[in-house]
């Protein structure tokens, strides 16, 4: 090995220690910054997803430090995140978390995105006693494990498309209704499956179709040709946002009229703008609009929370960012309430969280889902050639009336 | 268990033809897939991405205002010089090594594959728009998506033209040539090294043109193109290597099986009906090799 080699050698580990030291003196509150770990799928399949949730975090960081910071026992200090790539992988998840917390020192965390890879992390945080907020992980497997430590802003899944059922059961005049349903083999869609199931017990609906759709399918032409021969009075598709895309351009494909379709995914998948006129009267799922009437003094209403962020990263924000940003409001309050870094003060400040902000209304149920929030409906309505998203259910904030019943394709331009 | 199929027997002729022409659709895939497994003895793991990829070929023609249908024309000329470069890359390394070698070469592109179309287009599922149209049948009791008739009929275009190039093209008989014995090829003066590139170039090329097709039937993701290999790996297990014919029909057969699999046993056996019956179709295998031994000896 020559000099040179040698000298670049030595600088590199040189500058690796310098950095490994700066990361660790990093450590939970240091200065004047609160530190916060997050693992984040930078790469791998959620990366879209991923990147969302991480401006959602970056944003709220920047508002709240603008505006004077978390104040504890007196003294103002800074939000400050560490992230790392989780790849979208469960495994590398757990593992970052246990770095994150060994390693760098985090005392608070900040949840990933999916349920899934919050399921991964979850273990790992409770068994170091380190408070997570997470704004992304809804199955509801995740609230009924007896977790102390985690808290999420967002309604659980199987609140999803309950709704839709009580909709369609008002629209037949009160009467039980048959639902034909389609899920993909997920804990996610699963959970949604859970909702419609107690859904259809408590108005004495029948479930005609209840197809469990392989994760590797791509076709679902059978379930449709069934949806054809039995005619329910309402479709439920959720299997992320490959399962809304297919369904819609099944549905359109095959003519399969149903009265109503309720769906998840929709704006994930970018129903309106990908699949276009065929998506309208489409029903679907939603943890926020920035339509919705919640208020909170950093970020104002949704409608200025939507313009900020369309400022700041150019485009329109999903609510996988406005929910992540919605958690960093939450460890604020917390923090200012328990006035201590002690993570069981803030753990127990957490818990008897009550308060609004622009996203919706936050409090905790014993298992650590968002009890305090409602999910909101919206109908896919096109005027001419472009197509958007219109809150209709619950009524307090249903900016347009919901469409019903679908009609059919024969009558559809 | 469902008998719904029984109740309204025209639920039938819809599964039939939609196992048909998804059937044909996978069977194009492996139709690639068996080639080059022939010709160069390499189970190529990265088949379904190149799928995914001649699919975003496709997809990017769309965005860019030109009719995806097109992409069954541009796609496979781009894969084909994909294919190629590949080979002469990564594949001729690996060519005339262990079977092992080359599943961990070809998963290895796989896996770049995947990243590097996650990051150039994204990772969200996409959709590109054909507008084809639907058939409607029996009173508009059966609904068939033109984009699949149109899929079929192109993958059967394209399975006829090379089926009749292979037997007629200087390069073909080459190809075949190599595929029965490649140092005997070798010694009468056939360059081995260039048919090896050229059918991995023809089966990147077939790639591309499924690529195109499933973008204006299905949807596309980097990470999807898993399934697509399993499946075209399955047909050739069942159809065996270097028989044309019978990928076609294999294909075509697996997918009708599949389509009634989850009108009966329901939509979560359907992929696994698909795997009973490939033990059980090696079983039978087995059984009927093992009475042939014993017949000669």
């Amino acid at each position: 090995m020559n000099k040179i080699a040698k000298l670049f050698i030595t600088f590199i580990s040189a500058l690796t220690l310098t950095l490994a030291s700066i990361t660790s003196s990093f450590a939970k509150v240091e200065g004047e910054y609160i530190v916060l770990g997050s693992a984040i799928s930078l790469t791998g399949k959620y990366s879209s997803n991923g990147v969302h949730t991480q401006n959602g975090y970056n944003m709220a960081v920047d508002r709240i430090n603008k505006m004077g910071g978390v104040k504890v026992g007196g003294k103002s200090y800074k939000f400050e995140i560490i992230y790392y790539d989780d790849e979208s992988n469960p495994k590398r998840a757990a593992q970052l978390a246990e770095r994150l917390i060994k390693q760098d020192g985090v005392h608070y965390m900040l949840g990933p995105y999916s349920s899934g890879l919050t399921k991964a992390i979850a273990p790992v945080t409770e068994k170091y006693k380190i408070p997570m907020v997470e704004a992304n992980g809804a199955s509801r497997s995740l609230f009924t494990k007896g977790y102390k430590y985690l808290f999420a802003v967002l309604s659980p899944a199987n609140q999803y498309l309950e709704v839709a059922i009580d909709l369609a059961v008002e629209k037949n005049g009160g009467k039980p209704v048959k639902i034909a349903q389609a899920f993909e083999q997920d804990a996610f869609s699963q959970d949604v499956r859970l909702g419609i199931l107690d859904a259809a017990k408590r108005t004495g609906s029948k479930i005609i179709i209840d197809d469990k759709l392989p994760k590797e399918l791509n076709d679902m032409a059978a379930t449709l040709a069934k949806v054809k021969a039995t005619k329910p009075d309402v479709l439920v598709v959720s299997g992320h946002t490959k399962g809304a895309l297919t369904a819609i351009r099944q549905i359109s494909e095959m003519k399969v009229d149903v009265p109503m379709l309720a769906m998840t995914h929709c704006d994930a998948a970018k129903l309106s703008k990908q699949h276009g006129k065929k998506s309208e009267y489409a029903l679907c799922a939603s943890q926020w609009h920035k339509n919705l009437s919640y208020k909170d003094s950093f970020f104002g209403s949704g409608k200025k929370y939507d313009k900020d962020f369309k400022k700041e990263f150019g485009y329109a924000p999903p609510y996988q960012s406005a929910e992540s940003s919605a958690a960093l409001l939450v460890f604020k309050d917390a923090f200012e309430r328990a006035n201590s870094f002690d993570r069981d003060k803030v753990r127990d400040a957490l818990k008897t969280t009550e308060m609004q902000t622009f996203y919706g209304n936050i409090k905790f149920g014993p298992g650590g889902q968002n009890v305090a929030k409602p999910m909101i409906l919206f109908q896919v309505r096109c005027k001419g050639d472009t197509c958007e998203n219109k809150v209709v259910a619950p009524t307090k904030w249903a900016s347009d009336k919901f469409f019903h019943p679908i009609p059919k394709w024969s009558e559809r331009g | 268990m469902d008998f719904l199929i029984f109740q309204a027997p025209i639920l039938m002729v819809q599964a039939s033809l939609d196992g048909i022409l998804l059937g044909i659709l996978f069977a194009l895939i492996a139709y690639g897939m068996a080639l080059q497994w022939g010709v160069m003895n390499i189970i190529n793991i990265a088949q379904g991405d190149l799928v995914i990829l001649g699919g975003y070929i496709a997809y990017s023609m769309y965005l860019a205002g030109i009719h995806p249908g097109w992409g069954v024309i541009v796609s496979p000329i781009v894969m084909f010089f994909v294919g190629w470069g590949l080979y002469k890359l990564v594949i001729n390394k690996v060519v005339d090594r262990d079977l092992f070698i080359s599943i961990l070469a070809t998963f290895g592109i796989a896996i770049v594959f995947q990243q590097l179309m996650n990051f150039i287009f994204g990772a969200d599922v996409v959709v590109a728009q054909s507008e084809y149209g639907t058939t409607m049948l029996f009173d508009n009791s059966v609904t068939l998506p033109n984009s699949k008739i149109f899929s079929a009929f192109i993958s059967l275009l394209y399975a006829v033209v090379l089926v009749i190039y292979m037997k007629k093209s200087k390069l073909g008989r080459a190809i075949r040539a190599t595929a029965q014995n490649a140092r005997a090829a070798k010694i009468l003066g056939v360059d081995t090294e260039k048919v090896y590139a050229a059918t991995f170039g023809i089966n990147a090329a077939l790639c591309g043109v499924a690529g195109a097709l499933i973008a204006i039937t299905f949807t596309l993701h980097p990470y999807v193109g898993l399934p697509y290999t399993v499946r075209s790996f399955m047909i050739v297990i069942v159809a065996g290597l270097g028989n044309l014919p019978a990928v076609a029909v294999s294909g075509m057969g697996l997918g009708v099986f599949e389509e009634f699999a989850d009108y009966i046993l329901g939509t979560e056996f359907r992929i696994g009906s698909v795997f009973m019956l490939l033990v059980f179709i090696l079983v039978y295998r087995r059984f009927k090799l093992s009475r042939k031994r014993e017949y000669l000896k």
